[in-house]
């Protein structure tokens, strides 16, 4: 079955109007604190990483019908299941009815302020020199990935300029999959509005991405 | 759990259900629920970027730290960690305006913002602002010289970033904390401007 994300959405319309919200204004029912709270609990359990995460909740087939919270409500029990954590007849009973699985860990409550203010970076030390430098032009994959990635369909087949070079990064597309970190030099690539939206581009910006090596090729 | 939940949406229902499983398997100790709901609803919020912008406001050898390496600058503060272990920080100045979008998710930084609103999360913003940033501008009351170019920032990797707003006219008087209080939320993703000084 291909992979299809329902998430990557740059630069289409149809979507209607923003609506701004007050600065306080952070969750909306009492539950949603909660699903964000199980989420990162969850994931300090070490039974997967952030951009399975992603994955997970980006490939819901209901995607496009769910408020934030839900998809991210989906996609936990999607791996918690996925992982063998707890079975779907679980969550419909509302109990556990079988052994748990081994995990790595439960985060305790002393160890929340740790383990946040600790975080989670991305950045390995390199194995090798960038393949493209400051200014350079380069051209962006013009083929759909079959797997999570983090390159957006809008900005597939265009050439841009490196901006920054943002060092070696665990790479998202490989360690979504299980695959390991693969870590691959991360540059800011930026395009002109032309390049991307053609006759319809909006005068006066640009816009840039974070694209590592893998997603690009010297133009 | 014996009590009658009929007054519960299906989704409520459905949290209650997933809560109990993890809790009797041994997987979440509950106690660390409620310190991470009370971390982002209390500890962590754009009041943590504000002070962060008021200092880059008055101490030009801050703001020159956190333009080279934000992540280091914004921890003097004591702000770091979850999604904000790569910061960058991005300056608004005459005739350029910086706005920060995650097309594919929501990725925001924590630390300095806290957690993002729900229109940043939402399928309009995320889907028009690389392509027509000055008409999401003008769904929040933002209009900018028509010389005034524009950056999209698309946070697709972890690096992220934090915008640094224009310091308003007439505040050269002002403490820090009061021109901290001057910069809202959404000048620090882009979609607004700092508050002009008497303006609420």
């Amino acid at each position: 079955m291909p992979y299809v994300s329902h998430a990557d959405i740059g630069g289409r319309s149809g979507f209607g109007p923003v609506v701004p919200e007050p600065e306080g204004a952070m969750f909306h029912a009492t539950w949603e604190p909660r699903v964000h709270a199980l989420t990162i609990a969850l994931g300090a359990t070490g039974s997967w990483n952030l951009d399975m995460t992603r994955s997970a909740r980006e490939t819901l087939p209901d995607y496009p019908n769910l408020t934030y919270y839900e998809v991210w409500l989906g996609g936990l029990e999607k791996l918690l299941i996925e992982k063998n954590l707890v079975t779907p007849d679980e969550l419909t009973a509302g109990r556990a009815r079988h052994t748990p699985a081994p995990i790595g860990r439960v985060l305790e409550a002393d160890q929340v302020a740790a383990v946040l203010a600790k975080g989670a970076p991305t950045e390995r030390a390199p194995a090798g020199p960038a393949r493209f430098r400051l200014g350079q032009r380069v051209r962006t994959l013009a083929t759909p990935a079959d797997h999570h990635t983090r390159l957006p369909g809008y900005v597939r087949g265009k050439t841009g300029v490196i901006e920054r070079v943002l060092g070696v990064h665990v790479f998202a597309d490989v360690h979504a999959q299980g695959l390991g970190e693969d870590p691959q030099w991360l540059y800011t690539v930026v395009f002109e509005a032309a390049e991307l939206w053609g006759s319809e581009a909006k005068p006066g910006h640009s816009v840039s991405v974070d694209a590592w090596q893998p997603y690009l090729e010297a133009a | 759990m014996a009590e009658d939940h009929s007054e519960l949406s299906d989704v409520e229902r459905r949290v209650r259900a997933l809560e109990t499983v993890l809790t009797q398997k041994g997987y979440i100790d509950p106690a660390a629920l409620d310190v991470l709901i009370d971390t982002y609803q209390t500890k962590v919020g754009p009041r943590n970027g504000a002070r962060v912008v008021a200092r880059a406001w008055v101490d030009p050898l801050f703001r020159e730290r956190l333009m080279r390496d934000a992540t280091a600058a914004i921890a003097e503060l004591g702000y770091s960690g979850r999604q904000g272990e790569h910061m960058i920080a991005v300056a608004n100045a005459p005739g350029r305006h910086n706005i920060v979008v995650c097309t594919l998710c929501s990725c925001y930084p924590w630390p300095v913002l806290g957690l993002p609103p729900v229109w940043y999360k939402s399928a309009p913003y995320r889907s028009r602002v690389a392509r027509d940033p000055r008409s999401v501008l003008a769904e929040f009351g933002v209009t900018l010289p028509a010389s005034t170019e524009i950056r999209v920032w698309d946070s697709t990797a972890e690096v992220r970033y934090l915008v640094i707003p224009e310091r308003p006219a007439g505040t050269e008087r002002l403490s820090e904390e009061a021109l901290a209080a001057l910069v809202t939320r959404d000048s620090m993703i882009g979609t607004g401007l700092a508050r002009a000084v008497g303006k609420t």
